[in-house]
């Protein structure tokens, strides 16, 4: 049962990414980042990470996404154009782009298949409360420290966007 | 035993339901609104208009189901489905009663009980404005475009005051799994007083920062600034016809339950009854009871020819149900399935009764209640709460 | 239901590289978009599937070391990558603005 979901989401998931990076319309290619994204927090719950899981859905899919749909409904500019000058990193990075994916899997491969096998409910530590116990005693610090980050991007983000402003 | 096969049972079982109620939820809309201004609403289908729902739904799949030229068929097609599996999925999580036995078989009444149960409603929820912003975009019209953009902007908004104010209970029972919330609000204070978190510390103003976002979410009056008929004709669904305009409908009614829902959990103690459990046994009996006689005492001096007829037969189904609710073994299950959809439909109500009172905001003035107001009082709402769970240990 | 699959067919477990191996073709086509599509907000949009990338390896990495830091460090990596989004999109908008073209081509400017 797990192998037969996580060949299901794995493949939605590759079939949603490749489908972002041939629609030419930004909104055809949204869609389809959100498909990616569904399926990776299935994958989540796979993997025992239920907070994850439900903060890639809240968080990702539910906030970033949305963001992004918003600026493209608001831009509407339409379809893509095709780009004459994209010449070099057609021919060349094609190639070495598979270069790239099969040197990685090679590596993972040796690397890792000795390892034992993910199985389904063998891992729990990944609940919301194991997770928040972690997040707010060791690492306080990195929590604080990007609390404040959100806050200079919030600020940088009004500024950019509020144009009366000058 | 079988887990899979229970769940599929449960499954069959509430999909329908789910359906029906959401039929006749438009119908009780109607109904409630006709009544308040003075009109008698649909009436001639059926005893009281009752069949109406079915009438209606004949009608919407029947129709012709017209597509404007210039739109996105793709996404047109996809975004009223979309919209409609988003909110029935989060139907999923919610639990309308505590765990019994039903033939030697623990049964959980409710369809899944997963440890994430809120976070899934929220995640569904900032989902659930992708079929309407894409449905907007995807007719290729003006004003559907507006009521898109209005309705991102307008759920990103108020989804940060809901969240907030969901995580003070949370705070209180320490749990983010909706079953585990409710068994934490079991019992009375001093007896009388119910032990919900709506009784408890600050929460009522909690409860109702959560009422008003959840007016936002669902796109209700007086905030459906995305379909504001007067001034964006339908806005989103504009250019929606037949089954594709139910579909919408049918998931602004089903996000309607999961809000209610997700309230009467986290802050009205779910299927925990408001007076003590003595007592608590007998009053749907009562209730029905009570409803029976009215009835049957409005059949025998009817106003109308037709309610000869149809009231007391309303009158003897009351009646039985009053009786089913003392049998031994079914009663107590009844029971608490009879407080939490009682309090859900008291919330639906409410929905349904500002929608008949109250006037439409207008834009500017939703933004500045969603960030001047309710997300400060939500804030200093929560640091409260911390503060008050720290100091008396709950 | 149960009785259409055999009892073998529950223990079936998934092979570590499986995780990997998905996450480093997301990655792969994640920069293929970002080397080859022209528009803004796609090339932003590539980048975000590169970050998602990363996260599930984390995340398959806590799970088989079964400690928990791993989900951590992917959880940060989605709140920087909110803040990432907003700043990004609203300097979309202002190029936008200045020069009503979301085209890379036409954001060359600074060249010459």
């Amino acid at each position: 049962m797990d192998l037969v979901l996580f060949l299901t989401f794995a493949l939605i998931a590759v079939a949603c990414a490749i489908n972002m990076s041939l629609q030419r319309h930004p909104v055809s290619s949204a869609l389809s980042l959100i498909g990616v994204m569904v399926s990776l927090a299935v994958l989540y719950v796979l993997l025992g990470a239920e907070f994850i899981a439900a903060a890639q859905l809240v968080v990702y899919s539910g906030a970033i996404m949305v963001l992004f749909v918003f600026v493209i409904m608001l831009l509407n500019t339409g379809a893509e154009k095709m780009s004459k000058k994209a010449g070099t990193a057609h021919f060349l990075g094609f190639p070495l782009l598979v270069i790239l994916l099969a040197v990685a899997s090679w590596v993972i491969t040796n690397a890792t298949s000795a390892m034992k096998p993910v199985k389904f409910g063998a891992f729990t530590g990944g609940g919301p409360r194991e997770v928040g116990w972690e997040l707010f005693t060791r690492y306080l610090l990195p929590f604080e420290v990007t609390s404040i980050l959100i806050l200079i991007a919030i600020a940088g983000a009004y500024r950019l966007a509020n144009k009366e402003m000058d | 035993m079988d887990y899979l096969l229970v769940s599929v049972i449960k499954t069959l079982l509430i999909a329908p339901l789910l359906l029906a109620t959401l039929a006749y939820i438009v119908w009780v809309e109607r109904k409630v609104i006709a009544h308040v201004q003075l009109r008698v609403g649909p009436y001639f289908v059926g005893p009281h208009g009752l069949l109406q729902p079915i009438a209606d739904a004949v009608k919407l799949l029947t129709k012709e189901d017209f597509i404007p030229s210039g739109v996105n068929h793709f996404f047109y097609w996809a975004a009223p489905w979309l919209g409609l599996m988003f909110a029935v999925t989060g139907i999923a999580v919610i639990p309308f009663g505590p765990t019994v036995d039903i033939f030697g078989t623990k049964v959980n009444l409710g369809l899944a009980d997963i440890n994430i149960g809120l976070l899934w409603i929220l995640g569904l929820g900032g989902m659930g404005v992708y079929g309407i912003a894409l449905a907007g975009w995807s007719s290729n019209n003006k004003y559907a475009l507006m009521g898109a953009l209005r309705s991102s902007a307008q759920m990103i908004s108020y989804e940060l005051p809901m969240a907030l104010a969901l995580a003070a209970p949370l705070l209180m029972s320490n749990s983010l799994n909706l079953r585990e919330v409710i068994e934490t609000q079991a019992g009375f204070v001093y007896g009388v007083i119910p032990n919900w978190n709506l009784f408890t510390g600050f929460q009522l103003i909690g409860f109702i920062v959560y009422m008003i976002c959840a007016f936002a979410e669902t796109n209700r009056v007086p905030f459906d600034l995305p379909e504001a008929e007067s001034e964006l004709v339908a806005g989103f669904h504009v250019e929606y016809s037949s089954m594709k305009f139910a579909a919408f409908f049918m998931a602004e009614y089903c996000n309607m339950i999961i809000v209610c829902s997700v309230a009467t959990a986290l802050f009205l103690g779910g299927w925990h009854p408001i007076v003590p459990p003595a007592v608590a046994t007998f009053v749907p009996t009562l209730l029905f009871g009570i409803s029976a006689g009215f009835l049957f005492y409005h059949g025998m001096n009817n106003i109308r020819p037709n309610d000869r007829y149809s009231f007391p037969f309303f009158g003897v189904v009351f009646a039985v149900l009053a009786l089913v609710f003392l049998i031994p073994g079914v009663g107590p299950i009844l029971n608490s399935l009879f407080w939490f959809f009682g309090k859900v439909g008291f919330l639906l109500f409410f929905f349904i009764w500002v929608r008949a009172t109250l006037p439409r905001y207008r834009y500017d003035q939703l933004m500045k209640i969603a960030w001047l107001f309710l997300f400060p009082v939500a804030l200093a709402n929560l640091v409260l709460t911390a503060f008050f769970v720290t100091l008396f240990n709950k | 239901m149960y009785s259409l699959f055999p009892p073998e067919f529950f223990k079936l477990t998934i092979p570590l590289p499986g995780y990997l191996i998905l996450s480093a073709i997301l990655f792969t086509i994640g920069v293929a978009t970002f080397l080859f599509r022209r528009n803004v907000i796609t090339v932003f949009m590539a980048i975000e599937l590169m970050l998602n990338a990363v996260n599930l390896t984390f995340v398959t990495f806590s799970n088989h070391f079964g400690k928990v830091d791993g989900q951590i460090f992917s959880f940060f990596v989605m709140v920087v990558a909110a803040a990432e989004a907003a700043v990004g999109l609203a300097i979309i908008l202002m190029v936008f603005r200045n020069r009503s073209t979301l085209q890379i081509d036409d954001f060359d400017t600074l060249k010459n």
